[in-house]
């Protein structure tokens, strides 16, 4: 939906999967950071993410899009290895 | 876990509080069903989160009307599709959290089963009526505390059993039933799938905490719906054929106080009602498990 919005008739949304157009980062208190040492690469992170933040970079290493985590710490109460620390946001 | 598809159908930026359980349902149904599914989805907190107009975080063709009519509008949508496509026909997803399976939308999904559309229900069960503001619903608890019930001095929290939702799908003649847990996506996405893949209606009920709902730390929403299954509240078993399969079967019971205390919404339960709370959920576990050596208990 570009700026100016136009609405459709009846509430139809045309664009499938826009809200990744609404960035959620000023939701966030705490802030994932990962310890790359002890990661074992198991994913277990990703799966539990309520925001689909958590995705897989080349290296397989799992990264956070920081634009939509909202910071709840699932991640590091998931992780099998304690690899993820939530530290308070710096701003 | 590799075989497990990586593409996202429900997409980041939705609204959901941190730390939601049903959002982390909502990312694994819609992987199960793919791109080619049509959802129809029931009022509630993920069709609330996830299309504030004008945007949506579905990436397949998705369907709201009112609160009572998932199931309705689900079956036009089947109907249609039935007409228009001779092959690779689209797969119909419901959506509809506890209030709207258990209570509001009861009569409309009711009926789909009864005229044997090919759909698979999705319940994603909260407990409460989340949404509006924490109020009883048809699965609530006995004892919690919601806005509706509160706990006082001579009410003490919600006075009713949850409905065994499941059960009453499977003596309707439901094809497939499954319940599932969100500390278990895996066990999720396969559930989802098979009721989608097998012909005729199929139902599964999933257990997703609620962060402000049910009082628990947003880092420990997989903590608790874990505990939910050790503890034999939320028992995992699906109903095929009308055989009940038990799918996570616990060699003992862990106590259900461990559940318990992590949730506000139980924290002035007395030791007597605790206890209570721990017979009940050992009957019902108990109960199910019995109905696994009977063989074919529903039609």
């Amino acid at each position: 939906m570009k700026k100016g919005l136009k609405f459709n008739i009846g509430g139809i949304i045309d664009e499938p999967g826009n809200s990744v157009e609404t960035k959620k980062d000023g939701w966030r208190v705490h802030k994932p950071e990962v310890d790359y040492d002890k990661c074992t690469k198991c994913g277990v992170c990703a799966m539990f993410c309520p925001d689909g933040a958590i995705f897989k970079d080349k290296n397989g290493n799992y990264k956070w899009d920081l634009d939509y985590c909202k910071g709840c710490g699932i991640c590091a109460q998931v992780c099998p290895v304690k690899a993820i620390i939530m530290k308070e946001e710096e701003k | 876990m590799n075989n497990l598809p990586e593409k996202e159908y429900f997409a980041s930026g939705h609204n959901a509080c941190r730390g939601c359980g049903p959002a982390i349902a909502m990312r694994w149904i819609a992987k199960a069903a793919g791109d080619n599914t049509v959802i129809a989805h029931a009022t509630g907190c993920m069709e609330v989160i996830s299309t504030l107009y004008p945007y949506t975080s579905w990436k397949t063709p998705w369907i709201h009307s009112a609160f009572e009519n998932a199931g309705a509008v689900g079956s036009g949508v089947e109907a249609a599709l039935k007409t228009l496509y001779s092959k690779n026909r689209p797969n119909v997803l419901m959506i509809g959290g506890d209030g709207s399976t258990f209570d509001i939308g009861f009569q409309a999904l009711s009926g789909a089963i009864q005229r044997k559309h090919n759909f698979c229900y999705v319940c994603y069960d909260n407990e409460a009526y989340q949404n509006t503001g924490y109020q009883r619903s048809g699965a609530t608890p006995k004892y919690a505390r919601t806005t509706t019930t509160p706990y006082g001095k001579v009410v003490h929290g919600n006075d009713t059993w949850q409905k065994p939702m499941p059960l009453i799908i499977a003596a309707h003649g439901a094809k497939y039933i499954a319940t599932a847990s969100v500390s278990n996506v895996v066990d999720l996405y396969n559930k989802v799938k098979k009721g989608l893949e097998i012909p005729g209606p199929a139902y599964v009920q999933v257990q997703t905490p609620c962060v402000p709902g049910w009082g628990i730390n947003q880092a420990s929403t997989i903590q608790v719906a874990k505990l939910g299954v050790e503890t034999g509240a939320y028992p995992l078993y699906e109903i095929e054929g009308g055989k009940v399969k038990m799918t996570r079967k616990l060699e003992k019971l862990v106590p259900v106080k461990k559940y318990l205390e992590l949730q506000a919404r139980f924290r002035n339960l007395s030791e007597d009602e605790v206890k209570e709370f721990q017979s009940r959920v050992r009957y019902w576990y108990k109960y199910i498990e019995s109905l696994e050596s009977k063989g074919k208990v529903f039609p």
